[in-house]
């Protein structure tokens, strides 16, 4: 590895090694892990959005055959502290099952243990439960005013987080700036909905003390949040990491699970296993994304120049806090999206409502606020009389501006998003892709063409956590690698994490073998358990690339610098009198190679023939900080994540005036995220990133009524794209390295997902509008479509 | 009850309730673990396996319909130990998957299609793998995947190219024992007997 874009391995079209095992059918998945005499459990769901509970009475569902348990939130609830809240909110308390009251419908209310699944879940329906209905709130508006329901009566109110942030002179932007403009948009609650439900097995052994845990997980303090929840010392649980996970961009934080089958395989000396089934995943998985309502009022200049932005965001995190408020915190860090605005007022209110609760998805709270900034710059745009890319063209920070410095605190490190926007519509043929909407409208459809310019912070720290609660005082976020080369010269390096499909294994062999000059087929990549793991965090907020990746290199070096010092003692040279290559070293003045079979031969075994105090063996560890990180919030103001993807969509859609149904024509992404590591890897990122995100503004959404039932449970109701609804991408590349990571490398996780629901909801508008039409919320569905235009027909009446 | 399933050649016997499913007594009764439950309600194709050569969702199927029927699952598409069919070699080719979990209903959809359809198009691949929900990808590389693989097995020349067992091949990937001097490293066996070899 040498200079910028001259890599052996990294940025090379390499297989992705994971994909072997997945293709044959043997990847490890948590139902696929066998354990003997192991029991199943099925849940009691509550029919009440929220209902005091009087009675349980288990004795029928005791009596069935093959049934073991029935365990109740109360009895939970001695036994157990409760899960993890990242705010300083005492009063809600979230524990497994529903104890003396139900918040939402769907949620546990009791588990039932037997021998098989099928049994339990007979049994389940033999549990009789008494319910006293309470006052329910499903609309966060109407959880926000102090006379609602409260959620959780001994908070007081439904209020979360409500935080009013001012970072620059908002006040004398707006009075200098004449023109104004008021909008609101509304993001659907929908998930990243992965289709392996989540699962845990855990068996205790009472005799070794120790709880093992095997689950489809993607949570940072994963084992952490067990032992505290069980009351047990941490070196007393020990998660399998090698348990491949069938896909979670986020949502995969089954905590509430884990600590109820723990619990449970504690309490009966058994083996217990839940595998949730899709209605328990969809209704009380807990996995629901954000729902977030923005009021948006800007500051801009005859030109389109936008000065100041105020931003409202109230966002609906369900019947617990989970990890709901801070995905209002993590999009501070790019509050001004790619654009040069010069001051923000930002309030983020976060309320409990009787629906599920919210978890972590794809991109923690950047994609809705994202879809609120390109709305806002298409209205700016239109206000204006400006075409849409001259606008966004005249607000984009400038490539000589980098590193820049955003109002709420964060510094970007490098981007050169006007070029990224100029090879996109080279490439598109932006005029003839105007024509060709233009064309389409004459021939009787609707047309509109859909512009999202936007980032994706990466490198993921925790920064937004001391940044709404100052009792956390958190200021890393590590990733680790251990390196070991063995006694025969082989190498083994380790990841301390599982993965749901990112390729980290091939991330860390690529990176560990473009240190080292060594083929990184060679090289070994093992997920050791928690208990001889090093501290880690997991692959959240795009940060792989950079703190695995990081982590690796480093380790990397270490090994490679130990080799040379090696051979320097043996050789009796001084650094600069030797040359590394590939593995071996080589003495510059006499020529004599050594090579790294023999280094490993005289760190393993010829301890004599070095001098004292040499360390035998050849191995090495690196924990990484987040680089640009560790200082807490001055000022309300924090550096968020250190690099910044950014990423431009163009896409061309056509609608059916009749049945509302779009389909998307072109589209386009140009895409920067410095340098990539495997170019296949983020090419899968992107294009399911983009899946993703047509869900979320066409299809996704989960549904309550009035009544506070949950009308979406199975994927007949809950609509996911399929083929057919995903159309072909044509991607573009661009890199500007990143100057705070190890390759130049940035994220790209989350790419995709971050600007396709604005595409597709600025193509949409830009299709209806000549109908006087504007759609304000997500996702946006054929049927309103077809509803609109039927509406806006002349001579249409109610 | 007991039924007779036929699974990628091997004929197993299990004493099922009539209730359950083929996917689960995949499964449990026979320990193929590679057909996946995704919804249970036969949309997300994740349990798809081929019966007769027809792929079905095996979530939809009782155990007890199953019986006397040819059922192949992904256990049974590599030719070898250590070997890909074309088509799953084509999906490692494009990185047609990230989280694998829906892959091997994928691969069947896939092997089915170019069974009835050696020269599918792009518009034919996309209907044939629709009823497959895939949320890694967006569907790109698994076309890109079932492309490759199609225009290969064409290039074979051979007719029935998928199924036949000849028409297999390895994997493009070197076995370490093959080339051992492949990559830098030299066994150190300075101190070992044979070299360290067995």
């Amino acid at each position: 590895m040498t200079a910028q874009g001259n890599f052996r391995y990294v940025s090379t079209t390499r297989r992705v090694r994971e994909d072997r095992r997945f293709v044959v059918g043997r990847g490890t998945y948590v139902a696929d892990v066998p354990a003997r005499e192991m029991l199943h459990v099925a849940l009691v769901p509550s029919p009440h959005p929220a209902a005091k509970i009087i009675a349980i009475d288990s004795a029928e569902a005791l009596a069935l055959p093959g049934v073991h348990y029935v365990l109740t939130g109360e009895e939970l609830s001695g036994a157990v502290d409760p899960l993890m809240n990242g705010l300083d909110t005492p009063h809600v308390r979230r524990f497994p099952l529903a104890v003396g009251q139900t918040r939402y419908a769907g949620e546990w209310v009791a588990a039932v243990v037997a021998e098989t699944r099928a049994v339990a879940e007979d049994a389940v329906e033999l549990v009789q439960v008494e319910y006293d209905p309470l006052p329910h709130v499903i609309n966060p508006e109407r959880a926000y005013e102090p006379q609602s329901p409260p959620v959780h009566p001994g908070h007081g109110s439904n209020v979360l987080l409500d935080r009013t942030f001012v970072w620059g002179e908002v006040d004398r932007h707006f009075a200098e700036n004449p023109r104004h403009l008021k909008f609101r948009v509304t993001w659907g609650r929908n998930s990243t909905v992965p289709i392996e439900t989540f699962g845990v097995l855990a068996k205790w052994d009472p005799w070794r003390e120790i709880l093992d845990v095997w689950a489809s997980i993607q949570m940072p303090k994963y084992s952490d949040q067990i032992a505290r929840s069980l009351r047990i010392p941490l070196n007393c649980v020990r998660v399998h990491q090698d348990v491949d996970v069938g896909g979670s961009y986020g949502v995969k934080r089954g905590i509430k699970h884990t600590v109820l089958v723990s619990h449970l395989a504690r309490r009966l000396g058994r083996p217990v296993r839940l595998i949730e089934d899709r209605l328990e995943n969809m209704r009380a998985g807990d996995a629901h994304g954000p729902e977030r309502i923005f009021d948006v009022e800007v500051a801009f200049t005859d030109a389109g120049i936008v000065h100041s932005m105020k931003m409202r965001a109230l966002d609906n995190a369900g019947a617990y806090a989970g990890r709901a408020p801070f995905q209002l915190g993590k999009p501070i860090g790019a509050i001004v999206g790619p654009y040069q605005i010069k001051s923000v007022q930002y309030q983020a209110i976060s309320v409990t409502t009787n629906k599920a609760p919210e978890e972590a998805v794809r991109g923690f709270g950047q994609s809705p606020t994202n879809y609120a900034i390109e709305t806002m710059m298409d209205k700016v745009a239109a206000e204006c009389g400006l075409d849409r890319i001259e606008m966004r063209r005249r607000n984009f920070i400038r490539k000589e501006q980098f590193p820049y410095l955003i109002p709420s605190g964060t510094r970007y490190d490098s981007g050169d998003y006007h070029t990224v926007l100029d090879k996109v519509l080279a490439h598109a043929n932006y005029g003839e892709l105007l024509e060709e909407r233009d064309r389409l409208r004459k021939s009787g459809l609707l047309a509109g063409i859909g512009i999202a310019a936007c980032l994706e912070p990466s490198g993921g720290n925790s920064a937004f956590e001391p940044l709404l609660n100052e009792k956390n005082t958190t200021t890393t976020w590590m990733e680790s690698c251990r390196i070991n080369v063995d006694g025969l010269g082989f190498i083994t390096a380790t990841m301390h994490t599982t993965s749901s499909g990112q390729g980290h294994e091939t991330l860390v062999a690529t990176v560990v073998g473009e240190v080292l000059e060594i083929d990184p087929d060679r090289i070994r990549v093992v997920r050791p358990d928690t208990l001889a793991s090093l501290p880690s965090n997991s692959p959240v907020g795009s940060r792989m690339a950079i703190m695995l990746g990081g982590a690796a290199f480093h380790a990397a070096q270490i090994i490679k610098s130990k080799v040379i010092d090696l051979a320097c003692r043996y050789f009796g040279r001084e650094g600069d009198g030797v040359t590394y290559s590939a593995g071996a070293v080589s003495d510059n003045a006499t020529g004599k190679r050594l090579e790294l079979a023999e280094l490993v031969n005289i760190a393993h075994r010829h301890h004599h023939s070095l001098p004292e105090g040499t360390r035998p063996g050849l191995n090495s560890e690196y924990v990484m900080q987040v680089p640009g990180g560790g200082k807490l919030a001055e000022n309300s103001r924090i550096q968020m994540y250190p690099a910044y993807s950014f990423e431009c969509h163009l896409i061309l859609l056509s609608l059916d005036p009749i049945l509302g149904k779009p389909e998307i024509r072109r589209y386009i992404i140009g895409h920067d995220c410095g340098t990539i590591i495997n170019p296949h890897i983020v090419k899968g990122m992107t294009l399911g990133g983009i899946a993703h995100g047509i869900g979320a503004s066409l299809l996704e959404e989960f549904v309550y009524d009035e009544e506070g039932q949950f009308l979406t449970g199975s994927f007949m109701d809950y609509l996911l794209p399929s083929s057919h609804e995903v159309p072909h991408v044509e991607m573009v590349h661009h890199c500007t390295p990143s100057p705070l990571t190890v390759l130049g490398q940035k994220g790209s996780g989350e790419c995709g997902y971050l600007g396709a629901p604005a595409a597709v909801s600025g193509a949409i508008n830009d299709a209806v509008r000549p109908l006087g039409i504007w759609f304000d919320k997500l996702p946006i569905r054929a049927s309103r479509i077809s509803d609109a235009v039927a509406e806006s027909a002349p001579g249409h009446s109610q | 009850m007991n039924v007779e399933l036929q699974v990628n050649g091997t004929d197993h016997v299990v004493d099922v309730e009539p209730r359950k499913t083929l996917l689960d007594a995949l499964r449990e009764d026979c320990a193929l673990t590679g057909t996946h439950a995704g919804c249970e309600h036969g949309v997300c194709g994740a349990c798809t396996v081929l019966v007769d050569d027809a792929p079905i969702r095996s979530c939809l199927l009782f155990a007890v319909q199953a019986d006397g029927y040819q059922i192949t699952t992904i256990e049974g598409v590599a030719p070898g130990p250590g070997e890909l069919s074309i088509l799953q070699d084509a999906f490692c080719e494009t990185h047609g998957m990230q989280c694998g979990f829906c892959t091997p209903g994928m691969v069947l959809t896939g092997h089915a299609l170019l069974k009835r359809n050696p020269n599918p198009s792009r518009a034919e691949i996309v209907d044939a793998i629709s009823g497959n929900i895939c949320r890694c990808t967006g569907y790109g590389q698994i076309i890109e995947a079932i492309e490759l693989a199609a225009e290969r097995l064409r290039g074979r020349n051979l007719s029935d190219s998928i199924s036949a067992e000849p028409t297999m091949v390895h994997a493009d990937i070197v076995a370490p024992e093959d080339e051992p001097e492949r990559g830098i490293i030299k066994a150190a066996g300075y101190d070992l007997p044979h070299e360290g070899k067995p």
